[in-house]
């Protein structure tokens, strides 16, 4: 499972299809290799849930007021489904 | 600190800014990420050089307008719509209110002034014509002259470039023009700190940092005045035994006419200049040194970093140009801004690393030690990088981010309501207009800007804040930052 922390939405799907389905910049080494992995966001609420909750207002609480996470968890949700 | 509450005389201000940018679409190919992508796959060098803009185009680029002073960040928000590289700006001048944009063959032979131990040669005719041109620059010396005009045949060149630790220097992309060669004797020739890769790097960071601060001393006072410069680039000069040694500073007030200066350089990754003007400042309070230069070339290894997401949505390789800047810190003058030195904020050691705890040491204690909330700055200065340069690569919009997680500060502590953070963004942040060199794009491009709304009255204070990864050097884990509040100078000098 890979868990993404990137900032916004576009950079989020494009890691996440780059664990996925391979480097879609071919500018790395995953470029043309489909690992085919898990992947998901941080502040998606299932992560979310898994997380203490002082550890996640500690580390994380403010950057989900910063982050479009809905936007962020659709990219995701587009290349999981993809993949499936 | 407490004595100049009381003694204004010793506030330091900012005295003048001046910026750099050098043109040179050839060395894009020698920057760290495209030389190693040449390598591996050599189709990629037509691709590279297809995509190379002309200089009336870099000159015409709304950020790069900005970046000299012609242009307001905010006129990327409001009057021009992105994506920025599709408008060349009207009648663009090279020469900007902060300094100008120069073409690479002119910077070549700024380089070639910078070199005193023969590493880069130029071709003979090429030579002369660059001595020509420079001839009606209004910062180069018949002394400067006299060291670009002298060149070598073309043969000689690729002659010295059969030696594989050559590098060629173009211009336009491919026309071969000169080298840079290691240089002999002394054990250099066998000392991996003094390949030609590095010395490149420390030429082009000397010259772009003399041309700043050349810049500067025009705008700002006498060079003789100055007593100390501080370095705060990302060149790492030294042989073997002393890797990274560095005084740049030094170096490139040599050629500036700084014949009193003494200087050192400030390391700290991407925020040592940042950290540079705090120490410039204290210097000045302290009246250990009257005028405390702090100035930095650009970053050579940067040129083209993210080059493979612009040829993949076919735009111009955009990281083109290597950039310089040059800040005077001087005592107060009763108009220039002031540094506010019980404004400081560090990301100290305990700190932790996640952008949570770096925004709150650098933005939230600060204002709260000040009595001031977040809505009560009116710009925050951060890392400056065009999201045009950063965006097709994945790294996203990097200034806007920062904004929102300053903004979200303000929510949590209910100065705003969640819906108003975009408002928050708007007013209180800019548009990123600085090339990605790193240490550059690091809160300063937005000091010129700032001085120039303070001193005609338009904007109060600023917050000026520099983060550091300091983790890419495999040295610690740490991650750094610092943070300064800049205020429009109150009174009159006493």
């Amino acid at each position: 499972m890979v868990v993404l922390g990137a900032p916004d939405a576009d950079s989020a799907e494009l890691y996440a299809e780059t664990v996925v389905n391979g480097d879609p910049s071919w500018a790395g080494p995953l470029a043309g290799v489909a690992l085919g992995l898990p992947v998901c966001h941080i502040m998606e609420p299932e992560v979310k849930a898994l997380i203490d909750p002082a550890v996640y207002k500690q580390h994380l609480e403010l950057m989900e007021v910063a982050l479009d996470v809905e936007r962020i968890a659709e990219g995701l949700g587009r290349v999981r489904q993809a993949k499936n | 600190m407490t004595s100049c509450a009381t003694d204004r005389s010793a506030l330091p201000v900012v005295k003048g800014v001046a910026y750099f940018l050098a043109h040179v679409p050839g060395m894009v190919r020698h920057g760290s990420k495209p030389s190693r992508e040449i390598e591996k796959d050599p189709s990629l060098l037509p691709q590279v050089v297809g995509h190379l803009w002309r200089f009336d185009q870099a000159v015409a680029y709304p950020p790069n307008q900005v970046f000299i002073g012609n242009l307001d960040p905010d006129d990327l928000l409001k009057k021009i719509p992105p994506p920025w590289f599709q408008y060349a700006v009207p009648h663009a001048s090279r020469w900007g209110s902060f300094g100008e944009i120069m073409p690479e063959d002119e910077f070549y032979g700024i380089m070639k002034i910078c070199d005193q131990f023969g590493l880069l040669s130029l071709e003979e005719g090429f030579a002369q014509g660059v001595a020509d041109k420079l001839k009606t620059h209004p910062l180069i010396t018949a002394e400067d002259l006299a060291r670009v005009a002298k060149g070598i045949p073309l043969e000689q060149i690729k002659a010295k470039l059969a030696n594989a630790e050559t590098i060629p220097v173009y211009v336009q992309g491919t026309e071969l023009v000169g080298c840079v060669e290691r240089p002999q004797g002394g054990g250099a020739e066998d000392d991996p700190n003094l390949l030609p890769e590095f010395l490149i790097e420390n030429l082009a960071s000397r010259a772009s940092g003399v041309m700043a601060l050349r810049h500067l001393i025009k705008s700002t006072g006498r060079a003789e005045d100055i007593d100390y410069l501080l370095g705060c680039g990302e060149e790492a000069v030294g042989d073997r035994y002393n890797r990274g040694g560095g005084n740049m500073a030094k170096a490139i007030g040599e050629l500036s006419g700084c014949v009193r200066a003494t200087g050192s350089d400030v390391k700290a990754f991407c925020c040592a200049p940042v950290h540079a003007l705090v120490l410039a400042a204290s210097l000045v309070t302290s009246r250990i040194f009257g005028n405390v230069v702090v100035a930095a070339g650009g970053s050579f290894a940067k040129l083209g970093m993210k080059f493979q997401g612009h040829l993949r949505r076919n735009m111009p390789i955009l990281e083109d140009v290597l950039a310089g800047a040059a800040i005077w810190i001087a005592p107060d003058d009763g108009q220039s801004p002031v540094i506010r030195l019980d404004s400081i904020g560090k990301h100290e050691i305990s700190s932790g690393s996640s952008q949570q705890a770096i925004m709150e040491k650098l933005v939230v204690e600060p204002l709260d030690r000040l009595g001031l909330k977040l809505t009560q700055v009116d710009k925050y200065a951060t890392e400056m990088h065009n999201p045009e340069l950063t965006e097709p690569q994945g790294s996203g919009n990097v200034p806007r981010t920062n904004y929102r997680t300053i903004g979200s500060f303000a929510v949590l502590r209910n100065e705003i309501k969640r819906e108003e953070l975009d408002h928050f963004v708007e007013v209180h942040g800019m548009p990123g207009f600085s090339p990605t060199q790193g240490h550059i794009a690091s809160a300063i491009p937005v000091l010129g800007h700032a001085v120039k709304k303070m001193r005609d009255g338009a904007m109060a204070n600023t917050m000026f804040l520099a983060k550091g990864s300091l983790f890419l050097g495999r040295v610690t884990q740490l991650s750094d930052g610092i943070s300064f509040l800049l205020e429009k100078n109150k009174g009159v000098k006493s």
